[in-house]
């Protein structure tokens, strides 16, 4: 049953970047070209009532389903490893113009090419994995 | 129902997007997509080379039905939910395409990367693995993508996620503007 959420929530959110055209390598490209509102809206909205559903969360310490304490951890500090792989994602995402969800929602879309880009992304991520401590983080 | 066929509006879209994220909260888990392609290199046995990748996967499979529920989502949003027309994307970014080559009587991604034609150049096969390589190597290297530190951590208030962000834009801004009509 549970299983099933995650299906339905997952389909839920492919549903909702397509349709918001998130996916789509056009509004990538004109995002980091400053020339439309639409995905600095999307971002924003999404934002604002992220805050504001973690503040709730927080203020009246909402428990999970199953009943347990949400608790978001919080990320190690740090400043280079934040910036420099910052970069580096960003580089790839206006490259092709698909960061992670997305990725996933285009290779469902039909998109095949996109399957290169997932298993190059996979294979960065194993890079990563390789070159860890010898990067500054 | 005619709203459901039109592409969302900016409002309805991030609306949705943050209670996306808040409903995994309240299933105890957390909005990050691109945990999972560490849990995919460690499924397929990514950890007996690196120690990176050798953790209890299994226990971020949760994670990877919320991924074949996005390749579903994908797939009714494109195919029934939907002509797959290219975005109403602004008459400067329209100009702009052109002199990057890229047409815009297009599809919702640009045909001249992403059909199976395109393919055979082999220089869209190197954008397409390029482009990959950097997302998850830098996804990794920052922690999360835009989905674990734009909203995410974002929404927690999170300094490294604003960090990380301000880095998206640095790279996304250079690749566009200054490697673009390198590039293309």
């Amino acid at each position: 049953m549970k299983k099933l959420l995650f299906i339905f929530i997952g389909l839920c959110f492919g549903i909702i970047m397509y349709k918001s055209e998130a996916a789509s390598w056009f509004r990538i490209y004109e995002m980091f070209r400053f020339e439309a509102f639409h995905m600095y809206g999307i971002i924003g909205t999404a934002l604002a009532f992220g805050i504001l559903f973690v503040q709730i969360i927080k203020r009246y310490n909402v428990k999970s389903f199953d009943g347990n304490p949400i608790v978001i951890a919080p990320k190690e500090k740090s400043f280079s490893r934040y910036l420099l792989g910052g970069i580096i994602f960003g580089l790839g995402w206006a490259l092709v113009g698909a960061c992670p969800g997305p990725i996933f929602v285009l290779i469902g879309a039909g998109y095949l090419p996109i399957i290169i880009v997932f298993l190059s992304a996979a294979l960065g991520t194993f890079l990563y994995g390789v070159l860890k401590g010898k990067l500054p983080h | 129902m005619d709203f459901l066929f039109q592409p969302w509006h900016w409002f309805v879209s991030g609306f949705l997007i943050a209670c996306t994220m808040l409903f995994l909260l309240l299933m105890g888990k957390k909005f990050g997509m691109s945990s999972n392609l560490r849990t995919f290199c460690a499924a397929c046995g990514a950890g007996k080379v690196n120690s990176f990748f050798k953790f209890d996967w299994k226990s971020d499979v949760w994670n990877l039905l919320v991924v074949i529920g996005a390749m579903l989502g994908g797939f009714i949003a494109s195919h029934y939910l939907s002509a797959t027309d290219m975005p109403a994307i602004s008459d400067a970014t329209k100009a702009s395409l052109s002199s990057i080559n890229i047409s815009t009587e297009n599809q919702y991604l640009p045909v001249e990367l992403f059909s199976i034609s395109a393919l055979s150049d082999i220089k869209t096969i190197i954008i397409l693995v390029v482009g990959g390589i950097l997302v998850g190597f830098g996804a990794r290297y920052a922690g999360g993508c835009t989905s674990g530190h734009a909203i995410s951590g974002l929404s927690n208030l999170q300094l490294p996620s604003l960090i990380a962000v301000i880095g998206f834009f640095i790279g996304g801004l250079v690749m566009v503007h200054l490697l673009f009509p390198l590039i293309f």
